[in-house]
């Protein structure tokens, strides 16, 4: 290890745990006297519960208790609520459906749970549920969007009539019109961006312990923002006061976003110990994270894109339609909307643009954040539309993105961002580099004489991350701040503990975070502990979500490194009899400049805690907390090539070359920026080319399991070649812009740009099977052979 | 998982009698359909008899015309035999595309027949190559042991113990993976024997694996992949799901039929 400072490609401190199995995971937890959830969920995607007989199941061995919820209402458990309130353009506040942990009314969507066995061990669970006899009376089911909103259409909640949640627009809907009725060209696509399912490693966990004597309850559970958790928990769902419940997230096997959000299963758990006097664990199976863990994307859009003769773009409308399944997930109403519209001006100066989202409830899973959480979609939009264009106007689609750049800073676009730095130029001429723009030709025609088509596709993609300043997000109907906290502790030794409000589940944080100390104060990796994920342990903080931890979480840690580092200068410069201007900090030591008096760093720490000699008026100890709010969201950018070959007799596409050239600002560890981006691109590409969490009409999932739901594997992707261009990032103290989620955002319209370039036909659905592909390539086929 | 009672056999003879004491028991070869399935509670046999402890029923033998490989084998020693390897080079690559690792070295061929999935890849091979399945009770020619999708000829108490091939001149499989399950969407075994052209596919047919007649007189007369390129199967035979329509596989099988040919030389 050593001193490994910013920029070393230091290797992950934590994944020797992990790699030798020496995690420990929520399902790793024992506790004495542990009981064991299972679920009774609905087969059925919507209908009436008309009786729930759970006798047989009662009688079974080892069972403790059978909870429907109709006891859980009586108990005064609150519904499930969505933490970020959208207003329709007419005003109105969004139509929230009630949701409920347990639910013994109404069903709407396969998997939902209605029941909870509690028993000795988890066969036992499962047993019992099998024999929990529920009497359904099935009603009309809808899953697709389109037939959500059409009239006649059955209906799922109450308080949502026409299944409509919210009708949202944002930008200057009569400057866009203008722009695109005095258009010298207009182009137009109608694009559908494909449900998902996360699929994190480690399914969702959760292990409940009340204390009656304290009346007290410890939750570990497979969460990304434990503090949140608890707030929501105690606020919203009545469990317990915040002092009396401690949420604890150990080890997470992966999120993608699926893990930030409160699901029933954690408030059953909680509930049901209080009931059952014993602890209650629940892990989910693969089936249950198939039906239940909040899903991604499910979007319908058309978008029409106004140029004039000199292809500029003038004006830019989009119209979508958003799927957020039967319930509104905690943050499902913020994706569609304030992550998604505020990205459409991509990376180019368009100086009208308007966009309409309507929200929708279907007979389907939530749909919440999830990689990349509505930049992703923006970016599928604006990328398609931007490659389309291009062709129909008969320019080079580098040349025609060029034209468009946004190239003066700070830059105040149509939907709201402020965009504060970025050289989009660079990393369109590193990508265009790299993967060989310009010879692709005679690769095209050397493909062809072996019968193969080979296509070209670029994505210029911008998200932001870094979320957010808390009055402005505020401001826009978010329920809570999105800040982050730190707390930077001394011990009397020298080594340093890092308490975050941020949870690595993946991230390498605890590589990272201590590389940022270890740089501040020349110390070695292996003296910083992090320390996360624990309500105890740490202050309260907002967590892992949207690429947030660098730009927001690590600015907190610097925040907290400031301070302390001043509070040692000063008792270096007292105990040196020095000035405290003098004072420099390098190589784990603090020295008077020009002279050769120094102390270690140990010493000075040390000091700070025997509090023999201290400044007049200092307090001991070494400890210092700060919180950080951002300024502004951070703009991570880049440019993806993609060079496919496609079979046209089977339609199979196969990826040649994928160049990434990211622009993240200030980069720590570029080994895992890098791990990082081979994810998300992977991410991507099964979007583009693989996954779909396809429907029938009644409601069932039919890719609920590996069997039919696709994940890339190894040989479905290519050796990356990634490179990164850096504009700082002016908004936070280390200039760092955030990459966790680039690769998923960027990846998918450079994978179908170049797939409809090798066919020569831009109609093609996402996710382009070879089925879709070869359907599409055969007219053309067909062409070139007359 | 449902509980369930695990015996181990040691004889093919000891695993009839341990059945026939079972009250729901079902044979256990190497466990890659039959244990997820139960793991899913979709199946729920009152007791396993594994057959993995059977000598006899491993190995692979040159019986002169023929190879014969036991019921017990797995994939991986299907892939890596020289003896298949030299003689019908198609089988040792059909078992070299099996699943994974994983899956190669704990599938067996038996279990694979036994359990008929209308995609699995052996059981075009048997049916191209003309094949003879030994069981506990009989020998059956791969057509009369093939039934349908998931079904085969097979009494509850009878159990495969060698599959016998006969030597082919020419032989070679194509697959096209079903992206989630890398099962057969479609996978065509061509196989020269005797003079006699057989074509049999998998993963696309309604009925499981079946022999396509229309490609095998093409072959006689011409063995060349452009004799099978004009030649699709009837797609209203096929199947249709999410991941491939019936249209789609009937190309597939031309596709396929073409790439095995080519391979075979």
């Amino acid at each position: 290890m050593g001193v490994e400072g910013i920029g070393a490609r230091a290797l992950r401190k934590e994944d020797k745990r992990f790699i030798t199995g020496k995690g420990k995971y929520t399902d790793d937890m024992v506790l004495p006297r542990m009981t064991y959830a299972a679920f009774v969920r609905t087969p059925h995607a919507h209908a009436k519960v008309t009786n729930i007989d759970a006798s047989a199941a009662l009688d079974m061995p080892g069972v403790e208790a059978v909870l429907t919820g109709h006891e859980l209402v009586a108990d005064g458990i609150g519904n499930l609520i969505c933490g970020w309130m959208i207003h329709s353009k007419d005003g109105s506040p969004m139509n929230m459906g009630a949701w409920r942990a347990l639910e013994s009314e109404t069903v709407r969507f396969a998997g939902q749970a209605v029941a909870v066995v509690i028993a000795d061990t988890q066969a036992q669970a499962r047993d019992a549920a099998d024999q929990v006899v529920v009497d359904y009376e099935e009603l009309p089911v809808v899953v697709s969007t389109t037939d959500a909103l059409a009239g006649g259409a059955p209906q799922l909640h109450p308080e949502a009539p026409g299944n409509l949640i919210y009708d949202w627009d944002i930008g200057d809907e009569a400057a866009t019109n203008a722009a695109l009725s005095s258009a010298a060209h207009i182009t137009r696509l109608e694009i559908d961006n494909n449900r998902l399912v996360p699929n994190p490693m480690e399914p969702r966990a959760a292990l409940a312990d009340y204390d009656a004597a304290e009346e007290h309850y410890t939750l570990y559970t497979t969460s990304q923002n434990p503090h949140v958790a608890r707030l929501v928990l105690s606020a919203f769902y009545n469990v317990a006061p915040e002092h009396k419940l401690r949420v604890i997230a150990p080890d997470v096997g992966g999120g993608f976003g699926s893990k930030i959000f409160i699901y029933p299963e954690e408030i059953v758990a909680l509930w049901a110990s209080k009931r059952v006097g014993r602890p209650v664990k629940w892990v989910s199976d693969r089936t249950e994270a198939f039906l239940t863990d909040a899903h991604g994307r499910d979007h319908k859009t058309v978008a029409e894109l106004a140029t004039d003769a000199n292809g500029k773009i003038t004006g830019f409308r989009v119209q979508t339609v958003a799927n957020l399944g039967a319930y509104m997930s905690l943050f499902s109403s913020s994706v569609p909307t304030y992550l998604y519209a505020t990205l459409l001006s991509g990376q180019y100066d368009i100086p009208a643009i308007h966009a309409n989202v309507k929200a929708v409830y279907t007979n389907t899973t939530p749909v919440d954040a999830y990689r990349g959480a509505g930049r992703p979609e923006a970016t599928f939009v604006v990328e398609r539309i931007m490659e389309t264009a291009a062709r129909e106007l008969g320019l080079s689609p580098a040349e025609f993105r060029r034209r468009n750049f946004i190239r003066s800073f700070p830059h105040q676009t149509p939907v709201i961002m402020c965009y504060d730095a970025g050289d989009y130029d660079s990393s369109l001429d590193a990508a265009l580099k790299a993967i060989d723009y310009d010879g692709f030709p005679v690769r095209k025609a050397e493909a062809a004489s072996r019968g193969k088509l080979r296509g070209m596709g670029l994505s210029c993609y911008i998200e932001a991350c870094g979320i957010a300043p808390s009055a402005a997000v505020g401001s826009l109907g978010a329920g809570v701040g999105l800040w982050e906290s730190a707390e930077v502790r001394v011990n009397p030794v020298g080594t340093i503990e890092v308490l975050t409000g941020s949870h690595s589940h993946g991230q390498g944080h605890e590589t990272t975070f201590a590389q940022l100390v270890s740089e501040r104060f020349g110390v070695d990796t292996n003296a910083v502990a992090i320390v996360h994920g624990d309500t105890d342990k740490v202050q309260f903080g907002m967590g892992t979500y949207g690429s947030r931890s660098g730009a927001v979480g690590m600015s907190a840690i610097v925040k907290a490194l400031d301070k302390v580092e001043a509070k040692a200068k000063k008792i270096a410069a007292h105990l040196m009899e020095a000035s405290e201007a003098d004072i420099q900090i390098e190589g784990g030591e603090l020295k008077v400049a020009g002279t050769d008096k120094k102390l270690t760093f140990t010493e000075v720490a040390l000091a700070a805690y025997t509090a023999h000699n201290l400044p007049e008026g200092m307090e001991p100890g070494l400890k210092e907390g700060a919180f950080y709010d951002p300024t502004n969201f951070t703009f991570p950018a880049g440019t993806y090539a993609c060079e496919v070959e496609v079979d046209p007799d089977t339609g199979k596409t196969r990826i040649v070359k994928f160049v990434a050239a990211d622009d993240f600002g200030k980069i720590i560890n570029p080994m895992i920026v890098e791990g990082q981006v081979h994810g998300g691109l992977t991410q991507g590409i099964g979007q583009a080319l693989l996954e779909n969490a396809v429907y029938d009409e009644a409601g069932q999932l039919l890719a609920a399991s590996y069997m039919d739901y696709a994940m890339p594997r190894a040989d479905d992707v290519p050796s990356y070649e990634l490179y990164t261009t850096e504009t700082a990032c002016p908004g936070n103290p280390l200039g760092m812009k955030g990459c966790g989620e680039a690769g998923a955002i960027g990846s998918p319209p450079a994978v179908i740009n170049a797939i409809t370039d090798a066919i020569q036909n831009n109609n093609l659905a996402m996710p382009a099977t070879a089925e879709r592909v070869w359907r599409a390539s055969r007219g053309v086929m067909a062409q070139a052979a007359e | 998982m449902y509980e369930t009672n695990y015996h181990r056999a040691s004889s093919v003879e000891e695993a009839v009698r341990l059945l026939a004491g079972a009250e729901d028991g079902k044979f256990l070869g190497g466990g890659q359909t039959l244990i997820p399935t139960m793991k899913q509670r979709l199946a729920s046999p009152s007791d396993l008899v594994d057959l993995g402890g059977i000598a006899a029923m491993k190995g692979i033998s040159d019986e002169g015309g023929a190879i014969r490989i036991g019921a017990g084998t797995p994939h991986y020693d299907v892939a890596t035999s020289d003896i298949v390897r030299n003689r019908i080079p198609g089988l040792a690559s059909l078992a070299a595309g099996i699943g994974d690792p994983a899956v190669r070295h704990m599938g067996t061929i038996g279990g694979s027949i036994a359990n008929n999935d209308p995609a699995a890849d052996y059981p075009s091979a048997l049916m191209a190559l003309g094949a003879t399945v030994v069981t506990s009770k009989r020998e059956l020619a791969a057509e009369d042991f093939f039934q349908g999708m998931f079904d085969t000829a097979l009494d509850e108490d009878e159990i495969v113990t060698a599959v016998i091939f006969p030597v082919p001149e020419k032989s070679a499989y194509a697959k096209y993976p079903n992206p989630a399950s890398r099962y057969a969407m479609a996978g065509v075994f061509v196989a020269k024997t005797g003079g006699m052209v057989r074509v049999a596919a998998t993963g696309a047919g309604q009925n499981g694996v079946f022999r396509i007649a229309e490609m095998e007189s093409a072959l006689a007369a011409n063995w060349s992949p452009s004799a099978v390129a004009g030649v699709t199967v009837d797609a209203d035979e096929l199947l249709s799901d999410i991941h491939g329509s019936a249209e789609y596989r009937a190309n597939l099988v031309t596709v396929m039929a073409k790439r095995a040919v080519a391979a075979a030389g």
